[in-house]
């Protein structure tokens, strides 16, 4: 397919702009103007048009498929958050107004929904607090990394490492280095949780605190948590959860109750906002009440007479991690979706989520390899069996083969410490017949690995383009068709 | 339940399949672990929630006359960026790891890419970053991992709000930071120069600055390159249909927020950072970048490239955290690039430029209110000093329809009588005759 | 096979003795080559640079995955194989010759003691896998 400015026409216009009725010359002398105007295309707005439905089509969406992106959790968006983030009093309203005399009256209900979101938030996960700055996960985990340095250097502990678990997402160990901290890993034990007594060798008056995500990225609760918790508290450090995986529990125990200090939530998984092909997700941040104080700057406080208003003077912040108050359209998004679920609700979501994935568990241990036994949470890992290997197939073929019968792949090859890995969450909003027919697949392509290995790895046959080379992708680089040479 | 597919009769028979209770299935979980608190409100159903948010969105003001930029604007925004990017297969992906079924997301990256490349005037960009602040933050970071060396420079003609965020995220790390003051609202060129030496990683510069000033920083840049050191110039991309481009001036990092290119202002986010760089620096550069290529059959194709200096593989040596980028947003600034094209954008920076030195001129005549900088040289925005304290000027003004302006007291010393009014191309030349008499009403009041 | 005449790390760089037994010649090993896959991008130090035993002197990069390279030796880089990061095809076709990626002065010559000898390391990517 075409570039758009492959489709350039010299001299074809989309927009008509306001004539304008001051002068049009511009008086700007020209050293400070472009040589040339910048080269973008020339089209009508039906060519634009054209071309990003044509670009829509080629891809999967959770609305056009099922998409069981393991830690992604690729549950449906409900259209109403849509339609209430484009009421024009949240979305035309400019974010500077509360920094004016007399501003923030005229976002109050702006203010009241950032509050309310706080308030529902600390329920759900019984914390005593959040910030809605962090505009995606990984940025929630550098915030909460961020407090535990403030505590810390408060306190004048000189600490300097974070411990990691070894099936932790990548951004746990990358937030904390980027945060300035020495990270370790903490090997899991053959039950695919964190192993105790490793756990217990590491800990040392230099550990300022420790990330974990529970359920884990194998989808397993780990019964020790409180311990856990227990023994970092132990040697004064403080203990991040990362709500990735929260979908598994939500309504059914609480991060809070576990002893966990610090908690990020990915408002774009748990809470439904919509992926974007990546993004804008939401990081809400939430803390207990000794680290209240180091939330950055500013919350918004409902006072008095019942109207809201943004606090500034905090003098023990970490100070500004956002603009502003973070990715407001997200969080209006998920705050509509918890008072739409509500208590039953929400209750419901983690029952149905772990529900399917051990229904699929089931369903497909006798095709694959399950990588750990027992109960899972949200999500399921398997990998290939060792007759596939046999047969020179990997989780890769696996993958490309579901595309070919309408399904996005699992996740796959994470967690790295399971060899050849796929991690399979559903979610709660799909059905059992759409699971059910997932399974099919899933088995007739077990099956096809063994009698027809090679037809699997011509897969995917059904997509606009087959396997791509990501080799000459990376050896020879072209990221963008523009040469400032000319 | 809401958005829950399953029956009670599908569930009951799912749990038969499996063999246990659904309180089975949570049986993992001790006990004494469990919510003995879960005190949500009961559900509303789609009609109850639209009339509770109907309500507070009209709590919400805005139907303001707004003269209130700062690094925030309110732009035209063409009805057929939200009619695409409401297509659900877009806004319901994820990231594209599985390039067969993301041609679409990839496509339109590799396009937005090339698009941020052609306005900044630099050989290669990233699939997008948070914001405008935090993308300074990687440029600098980016920066120090380039020259290996931890001083770096910035004048304080640099967006404030991003300069605070600069100075949480280096609080715990071991740089040098420098601010210089600025000179008459100009970067101050003379302290720059003196302060770029060996140790120097970058010089970070905003044009147009905070001030709505223009510059040209060849100069700097030249300074900078013959100490070993990189520019970061941050940028307002409207400007850029007109302004010479970072890459003309040989900047190194070019970032910006792109919350101009067709996206609402929604109360601070989701916004847009974008940063793009010379070729050689790629590998240093965070986010997720695009890649084209061919597949089997020789077809072109795009991918997710250089994922190896990424969190999911790097870890704790990543570039950078971040896992997400802005995707949807990026794809709206390039939809609205596209619907701009080359004519549209240039109009729309003329016109910008063009209804600013109006009203400056307009407003100037005011009895009492004065320039506050002797430089003309401004884009859309400009700083008046009023006879009195900006900030009552502007809290009487709102009563009177108008968000005129941004007081600048809250962020620099000395500028208690200062407001930085912005003027985009939707404001009319009546509208600023009508902020001109209610300005001149409220000084004498 | 792993020259006999080569020691090697734990983290798969071989190192091999001149015969001046003052500098040394540095690589990475046949297997690291397979495990990482084709590989897109090789970062190596500018000469002239001093490293101890230990110190990250590089990085390697496959599409899905990179490493750092690790000093086996102490001492200062003298030369850099600039052939073999134009010729990234090289590394799994000849680990061993043209593929070395620098030579080294040793600082301390006693530090190849304490590496693996071929038969160690063989057996030592055996238990790997």
């Amino acid at each position: 397919m075409q570039l758009i400015f492959e489709k350039s026409v010299p001299g074809r216009k989309a927009v008509q702009i306001n004539a304008g009725d001051a002068p049009t010359k511009i008086n700007i002398k020209k050293q400070f103007l472009r040589a040339e105007d910048p080269d973008l295309p020339e089209l009508s707005e039906l060519d634009v048009v054209r071309h990003f439905t044509e670009l829509s089509r080629k891809n999967f969406g959770v609305d056009t498929n099922f998409y069981p992106l393991g830690s992604c959790t690729m549950k449906y968006n409900p259209k109403v958050t849509e339609l209430i983030a484009s009421y024009p009093g949240f979305a035309h309203l400019h974010p500077l107004l509360p920094q004016l005399r007399m501003g923030g009256m005229l976002t109050q209900g702006a203010l009241q929904v950032l509050h309310e979101t706080d308030l529902l938030l600390q329920e759900i996960t019984g914390m005593d607090g959040f910030t809605m700055q962090p505009m995606a996960g990984s940025h929630g985990e550098l915030t909460g990394i961020m407090i535990i340095a403030a505590y810390h250097a408060d306190k004048g502990n000189e600490k300097t490492t974070i411990l990691v678990p070894d099936s932790a997402h990548g951004t746990n160990p990358a937030s904390a280095a980027i945060a300035g901290y020495k990270v370790v890993s903490v090997p899991s034990n053959d039950k695919g949780v964190m192993d105790m007594e490793a756990l217990k060798g590491l800990i040392n008056e230099d550990v300022a605190g420790l990330m974990l995500t529970c359920p884990n990225t194998l989808g397993l609760f780990n019964p020790h948590i409180k311990d856990i918790c227990d023994l970092i508290h132990d040697v004064d450090g403080l203990v991040y959860y990362d709500g990735a995986n929260l979908n598994a529990i939500v309504g059914k125990a609480r991060p809070g109750d576990f002893g966990f200090d610090v908690v990020h939530l990915n408002l774009h998984k748990t809470f439904a906002t919509p992926h974007g092909g990546g993004g804008p997700g939401a990081g809400p941040v939430g803390v207990t009440r000794p680290l209240l104080k180091y939330l950055p700057v500013s919350i918004v406080v409902k006072r008095k007479d019942g109207t809201y208003a943004l606090e500034y003077e905090m003098k023990k912040s970490i100070g500004y991690i956002a603009p502003f108050y973070g990715n407001f359209g997200i969080v209006l998004r998920a705050y509509v979706y918890i008072l739409m679920l509500g208590k039953e609700g929400l209750i419901r979501v983690s029952e149905n989520a772990v529900l399917n994935a051990n229904y699929i568990k089931e369903k497909l241990k006798p095709y694959y390899k399950l990588a750990f036994e027992g109960i899972c949470k949200h999500e399921c890992v398997f990998s290939i069996t060792k007759e596939m290997a046999d047969k020179g197939i990997h989780t890769m073929d696996v993958a490309k083969a579901l595309i070919d019968k309408g399904f996005h792949p699992p996740t796959v090859y994470f967690p790295t410490i399971v060899k050849e890995s796929m991690m399979i969450e559903p979610t709660e909003t799909e059905s059992k017949e759409t699971i059910d027919s997932f399974i099919q697949a899933m088995i007739e392509i077990a099956e096809l690995a063994l009698s027809d290995p090679e037809k699997l790895k011509a897969a995917p046959v059904t997509t606009p383009v087959t396997r791509p080379d990501e080799t000459s992708a990376a050896r020879n680089l072209n990221v963008s068709n523009f040469c400032p040479c000319g | 339940m809401p958005f829950i597919a399953n029956t009670p009769d599908q569930q009951k028979e799912m749990l038969a399949e499996i063999g246990l209770s659904m309180e089975e299935l949570f049986s993992d979980i001790p006990e004494k672990l469990k919510c003995d608190s879960f005190k949500l409100p009961k559900g509303l159903n789609e009609q109850q929630v639209r009339e509770k948010l109907y309500k507070l969105a009209d709590k919400n003001s805005t139907r303001l006359i707004c003269f209130l930029g700062g690094g925030f604007y309110d732009h035209f925004i063409p009805a057929a960026i939200n009619a695409l990017v409401s297509r659900s297969e877009f806004y319901t992906a994820y990231t594209p790891y599985q390039p067969e079924l993301s041609q679409g997301t990839l496509q339109a990256i590799y396009e937005y890419q090339s698009a941020i490349s052609r306005l900044t005037g630099m050989e290669v960009a990233n699939a997008s970053l948070y914001d405008g602040g935090t993308a300074i933050y990687e440029a600098m970071m980016m920066a120090m991992r380039i020259t290996n060396r931890n001083k770096v420079i910035m004048d304080d003609s640099v967006n404030p709000i991003y300069r605070v965020m600069i100075q949480s995220y280096t609080r715990n790390l071991k740089i040098d930071l420098e601010e210089t003051p600025n000179a008459d609202g100009a970067a101050n060129r003379k302290r720059i120069l003196e302060c770029i030496d060996d140790s120097t990683a970058a010089v970070i510069l905003q044009n147009p600055n905070f001030f709505g000033r223009i510059d040209d920083f060849t100069d700097i840049a030249k300074a900078a390159h013959d100490k070993g050191a990189l520019l970061i110039v941050s940028c307002y991309p409207i400007a850029l249909g007109i302004l010479k481009t970072p890459g003309e001036m040989d900047a190194d990092i070019v970032v910006g927020e792109g919350q101009s290119l067709g996206l609402n202002m929604s109360f601070g986010g989701p916004y847009l950072g974008f940063m793009s760089t010379k070729k050689q620096y790629i590998r240093k550069m965070p986010g997720r970048i695009v890649g084209e290529t061919l597949d089997k059959n020789g077809k072109r194709s795009f991918v997710l490239t250089l994922q190896a200096r990424e969190q999911h593989i790097r870890r704790d040596k990543a570039t950078s955290n971040i896992c997400s980028n802005e995707a949807l947003c990026a794809l709206s600034s390039l939809i609205y690039l596209s619907l701009m094209g080359k004519s549209g954008l240039k109009e729309t920076a003329k016109l910008c430029a063009n209804h600013a030195a109006y009203a400056f001129k307009r407003l100037s005549q005011i009895p009492g209110v004065k320039p506050r900088f002797k430089s003309k040289w401004f884009f859309n925005e400009f700083v008046l000093d009023l006879p009195c304290e900006a900030g009552d000027v502007v809290a009487n003004l709102i009563e009177k329809g108008f968000a005129a302006g941004f007081p600048l007291s809250r962020y620099y010393k000395g500028m208690e009588n200062s407001i930085l009014i912005s003027v985009t191309e939707k404001r009319s030349r009546q509208e600023i005759g009508m902020l001109a008499e209610a300005l001149e009403g409220a000084l004498c009041s | 096979m792993v020259p006999k005449e080569v020691k090697c790390t734990e983290s798969h760089e071989w190192v091999r003795l001149e015969s001046d037994k003052a500098t040394a010649t540095v690589g990475l090993s046949h297997y690291a080559m397979e495990q990482l896959g084709e590989i897109v991008y090789l970062e190596l130090p500018e000469a002239g640079a001093q490293m101890a035993k230990g110190d990250e002197f590089g990085t390697i990069e496959s599409v899905k995955t990179a490493s750092s390279l690790y000093m086996p030796v102490g001492g200062e880089v003298l030369e850099v194989n600039t052939d073999v990061t134009d010729k990234l095809d090289l590394l799994s076709a000849e680990p061993y010759g043209a593929a070395w990626l620098i030579k080294v002065k040793l600082s301390d010559a006693g530090e190849l003691d304490g590496l693996m000898d071929a038969t160690a390391y063989e057996k030592h990517i055996e238990g790997e896998e």
